[in-house]
This record gives C-alpha cells, sequence and structure tokens, in this order.
C-alpha cells in the first residue's frame, strides 16, 4: 500500500477511535472495547475501499456495509462522521434521547447506516440478501459486513454462511473482529468457535486471514476478496479488543463500559499523541 | 341449496404470488423446504430466477428478505405460522418492524386446523406475536377470494405484513369480483342484537351462526375483522354501540389476537360485553381438522352459545 494512503489511513482511523471515546464518554454508556477493535478496518473501508457518496447516502450503486456487531456503533459514527456523512458534532449526543445517533444503528434514523443492526447474528442475513439483490438487479457493487467473533456463536450466522456459498454469492465480504474477548471472558472460556477458519471454509468461503491493525495486511486480505470465484469471502481480522487506548487493550471489562472524567482525559491524550505524531511525519514529507 | 366450494385460503395466496409473478417483476418470493406446502411452489415453477428456498433456516430467510427489500424488491417470506412467527419472531421484529421493511410474512398452516401434525405446528399464538410488533400490519383472511385479494394488495402497501393463511380447505364466501379493502372491516350481514366479529375460517362459522342465531328471533351483525392491525376500531365501535355486545370469533388462542384487540379498544372507547371465542389458552393435538376444530369450541354452535350468552349480560 501506498506510504501516504497508508499514513492518511492511521490518522482517520485514530480520529474514529476519539469519536468512540467522545461519545461513549458523552453518552457514560456504550462500547469502546471492540469499536477500538474495528477502527482500522472502519477507516479502511470509508476511506479507501467503499464506493460511496455521503451527499448522497441512498445512490443506488453504493457499496454496501452492515455492521453485524451492531454495539460497536460508535466505530460506524465516527467514520461516517468524519466521512461527511453528517456533522461530527453529533458524536457528543451519541445516546441522547434527542439524537439520530441510537446506542445501536438504526436505518431509519441515521444518515448511512445500510441497516439496522444490534441484535448479533442478524446483520449478515441482511448483507446476504443485499449480495443477493444486487445479482438480481445486475448490478456490481460489493456487500461488506463486519462480524463480532462472539457473535458468531449465533446459529443464525451459520445459516447465512450456508445459504451465501449455496447462492455462490461472490459478491459479499464478511469480516470477523477477532479480538478474542466477549462479555463473559475470553471466547474459549465462553463457547469457543474455534478453529473460525476451517469453520468457513468448511461451508464453502474463501477465507483469509490477517492482522486487523495493519493496513498492508487489510489491503492485500480486501483486494484478495475482491476477486470472483463464486464464494462469498470472509476475512478472519486478528485484533486487540480496546486498540489504542493502553489502559483499555485486551481488558474484557471495556467491552461494555465508558470512560470516567479521568480515564476520557487520559484516552484522548494517548491518541491525540499518536496523531500529532503521524500529522508531523506527514508534514515533513 | 347451491353446492359449497371449499378451497384452503393458501391456494389464494399462491394465486396472488402468481397474478403477482405476471405483473410486478419487483416481486420476489422465498420460503424455508416448505415451498409445496405453502404453495409457493407455484410462483417458483413461473419464476425460477425470483423464487429462493432458503432451506430450513427461518431466521436467515427473514434477513435475506430484508436485504432484498432494501435492494428494492418486494419480499414474500413464507414459512408455516410457527415458523415464521415463531421461531423468526425476533428477526421479524429487529429486522424487519424496526426498520419498516417493505417484506411481507407469508404464514400459511395458521391455528389449530392444521390437523394431524399436531401441538407442535399448530400455531395458536402468532396474531397475538405480530401485533406487538410497532408498524405491523396483520391480515387473516376468511376464503381463499378474499386470501388472492389481500396478497395482491399487500405487495401495494409499503412495509411490514403479516398474512395468516390456512391448510384446510374452507368455504369459498365471497364472489370472484370480491374487492379487498385496506385496514376497513366488513359487515357481512346487518343485526342490532349482538355483534359477531371474526376472523379467518371462523367468518364463515360466524356467518352459520347468524343464521341460527335468526331462527331463535335474534338478529346478528357479522363483520370480517381481515386486518386485524390497524384494526378498524370505527366499525368495532360502531357495532359495539349499536348491538350492546360482542362475540370475537378466531382460530387462535383468546389472550392476544382479535379478541384481545377488540376488547382493548372496546374498554377504552366504549365499554361492552365481549365474549371471546377462540383456543382457550392451551395447546392442540393431532387429529383431523374439522374434528379439532369442534373440540376446541372454533365453530357456529359456540358461536351462537356465546352470543346468546353475551346479550344476557347486556
Amino acid at each position: 500500500m501506498d506510504k501516504n494512503l497508508k499514513r492518511e489511513l492511521e490518522m482517520q482511523a485514530i480520529r474514529i477511535r476519539m469519536d468512540v471515546i467522545k461519545g461513549t464518554f458523552n453518552a457514560k454508556s456504550g462500547h469502546p472495547g471492540g469499536s477500538l477493535s474495528v477502527s482500522d478496518i472502519m477507516a479502511y473501508l470509508y476511506f479507501h475501499k467503499m464506493n460511496v457518496d455521503p451527499q448522497n447516502p441512498d445512490w443506488e450503486d453504493r457499496d454496501r456495509f452492515v455492521l453485524s456487531k451492531g454495539h460497536t456503533a460508535p466505530a460506524l459514527y465516527g467514520a461516517l462522521a468524519l466521512r461527511g456523512f453528517f456533522p461530527e458534532e453529533e458524536i457528543e449526543r451519541l445516546r441522547k434521547p434527542t439524537s439520530f445517533l441510537q446506542g445501536h444503528p438504526s436505518l431509519r434514523l441515521t444518515p448511512g447506516v445500510d441497516m439496522s443492526t444490534g441484535s448479533l447474528g442478524q446483520g449478515i442475513s441482511a448483507a446476504v440478501g443485499m449480495a443477493l439483490g444486487a445479482r438480481l438487479k445486475n448490478k456490481d457493487y460489493q456487500v461488506y459486513t463486519i462480524l463480532g467473533d462472539g457473535e458468531i456463536q449465533e446459529g443464525q450466522v451459520w445459516e447465512a454462511a450456508m445459504f451465501a456459498a449455496a447462492k455462490k454469492l461472490d459478491n459479499l465480504v464478511a469480516v470477523v473482529d477477532n479480538n478474542n474477548l466477549q462479555i463473559d471472558g475470553t471466547l474459549e472460556e465462553v463457547n469457543s468457535p474455534y478453529p473460525i477458519d476451517k469453520k468457513f471454509e468448511a461451508f464453502g468461503w474463501n477465507v483469509i486471514n490477517c492482522d486487523g491493525h495493519d493496513f498492508d495486511e487489510i489491503d492485500a486480505a480486501f483486494t484478495f476478496a475482491d476477486k470472483k470465484n463464486g464464494k462469498p469471502s470472509v476475512i478472519i481480522a486478528k485484533t486487540v479488543k480496546g486498540k489504542g487506548v493502553s489502559y483499555m487493550e485486551y481488558a474484557v471489562e471495556w467491552h461494555g463500559k465508558a470512560p470516567k472524567q479521568e480515564e476520557y482525559e487520559e484516552a484522548m491524550s494517548e491518541l491525540q499523541d499518536r496523531l500529532t505524531e503521524l500529522e508531523t511525519l506527514a508534514a515533513q514529507e | 341449496m347451491a353446492d359449497i366450494i371449499t378451497k384452503a385460503t393458501r391456494m389464494g395466496y399462491a394465486e396472488g404470488l402468481l397474478y403477482l409473478g405476471e405483473t410486478d417483476e419487483k416481486v420476489v418470493v422465498l420460503d424455508a423446504d416448505l415451498a409445496g406446502a405453502t404453495q409457493t411452489a407455484k410462483f417458483k415453477q413461473k419464476h425460477p430466477d425470483r423464487f429462493f428456498d432458503c432451506g430450513i433456516a427461518e431466521q436467515n430467510m427473514i434477513g435475506i428478505a430484508s436485504g432484498l427489500s432494501l435492494s428494492g424488491f418486494t419480499v414474500f417470506a413464507s414459512s408455516f405460522a410457527m415458523f415464521a412467527s415463531g421461531r423468526a419472531y425476533e428477526q421479524i421484529r429487529n429486522s424487519v418492524g424496526y426498520p419498516h421493511l417493505n417484506v411481507k410474512i407469508g404464514a400459511t398452516h395458521g391455528g389449530i386446523s392444521v390437523g394431524e401434525d399436531g401441538a407442535s405446528h399448530q400455531c395458536n399464538e402468532d396474531i397475538a406475536l405480530m401485533r406487538t410488533i410497532p408498524g405491523m400490519t396483520i391480515i387473516n383472511p376468511a376464503d381463499a377470494v378474499e386470501a388472492k385479494a389481500a396478497t395482491i394488495a399487500a405487495a401495494k402497501y409499503d412495509g411490514p405484513v403479516y398474512m395468516r393463511f390456512g391448510r384446510l380447505a374452507v368455504p369459498v364466501i365471497f364472489d370472484r369480483d370480491y374487492k379487498f379493502e385496506w385496514g376497513k372491516a366488513q359487515v357481512l350481514t346487518e343485526g342490532s342484537d349482538v355483534a359477531i366479529l371474526a376472523t379467518g375460517l371462523m367468518v364463515n362459522e360466524a356467518l352459520m351462526a347468524a343464521e341460527q342465531l335468526k331462527n331463535d328471533g335474534i338478529s346478528a351483525r357479522v363483520i370480517n375483522v381481515h386486518t386485524i392491525k390497524p384494526l378498524d376500531e370505527e366499525c368495532v365501535i360502531n357495532a359495539a354501540r349499536e348491538c350492546g355486545c360482542v362475540v370475537t370469533a378466531e382460530e387462535h388462542n383468546v389472550i392476544g389476537g382479535l379478541g384481545g384487540a377488540v376488547c382493548e379498544t372496546l374498554s377504552e372507547n366504549c365499554p361492552t360485553p365481549v365474549l371471546r371465542v377462540g383456543v382457550d389458552d392451551e395447546f392442540g393435538r393431532s387429529g383431523p381438522a374439522v374434528e379439532l376444530l369442534h373440540l376446541y369450541g372454533l365453530d357456529a354452535a359456540h358461536i351462537v352459545d356465546a352470543a346468546k350468552k353475551a346479550i344476557t349480560l347486556k
């Protein structure tokens, strides 16, 4: 990947993370851990990969995105705001009764949200339906969906996986955000879905493993998923829950808890330092 | 007496789908390995490119329907009422109802008249489940003619609809030129002593009950409530006000269905004695459909008894 593009994406990912912290802090609730683990992939999708138009969010030929792990909406909202779908100030009103930013994504309320999600396992089915719809209409847009690694414990995910492969939906790319933590503990402690790659492979999908925080690897994975071989593709992205905020990394308690004032300041200053560092590097060139 | 023609409402559903297949290229039909029973196989045969069998996976089917509707299609997703409304309840609630998508649930084999398959397949709770979803329209046609008309009307309406059809062949009561009026309850016989509000296969039973009541000198107003949600409150309130007592009749649990809806409306707007004929909060059992209907009190005789009792409560 081009060095400048990579740096640009890294900076956008940090800005998304800052929005995650800002949003959950102001809401006094929400899910920062998994939002931070998908921030790099969200930045890649909204600032490089997906063909979308913030001025025309319902544009028929746009690529579609379904956040099947809907609780990490703060990362989606950050990406949408930064991409220009709505003003970034709205992030501070996340989860407030007057805001159009719900705790989980709502199709009817938020510009740029392609499907209401939040109840785990359901988003992928809608994404599969969209991929089928694209084919029926002879459209060549792609459909992307992100699942949590705990989410794939839902049986519906495998119903959808079976159907997508059976119908040869190669315009569908799923990402499993493999941060290895769910509310009650590690995946192994709760109910291990491993080996995830072999399961999807057995279901007839192209399977790509990547580091979900390395843009070169993310880019390679999505580029590989572009190939049309009659199979849907899944990218199993190895990630760190809480990525980018040191005290949240690998810490299960940050799944669904908002930072308090001091924690907020610490997180924001850490992220700002990293952003300034990247901006300085960019300015030097 | 003219011969009575009988036909299951699921047959009317299939006829409606076939009509839509010819006239509306946006219509797509899904099934969950029951196409032969739900009758969607007829659509499949004519329009294989717009029919998808999702296999035995109703939850995923509802999500597929959502995704297709978001791609601009009018989607009919079919299974038995038990699995459509029960198994996939939360998918319908969160992936269809909440985003208010243009998905029609074509649920066949509703109620106890499923017959021999028994309680596991006799869904007497679907209307109650669907009623609690904001923005959901619920249609329960009385015969195959109405079923066809309702199916065609549902495609023209932009939003989620739950349609309940039956397995059992039931008398055809409407003419071919019957016009389905969206959301309007339909007065079939005028009357002033008691109002019988019926839905589904109980509409014909209500008509027979009215005949028997007439012989006893009782004037019964029979109303076909094909659309249970939104309920035609004006018609229901007028009937209660003018007749002074009400009997509801449905092939459904007396809790949460038409009887529940009517009681809720009347208690707030026009308190009136209401007796509910329906499945008395119990599970069904195996047996021939018609026998079961009598066994569970879903027939004209029980409506007559309820009507006479209701009149004493005025």
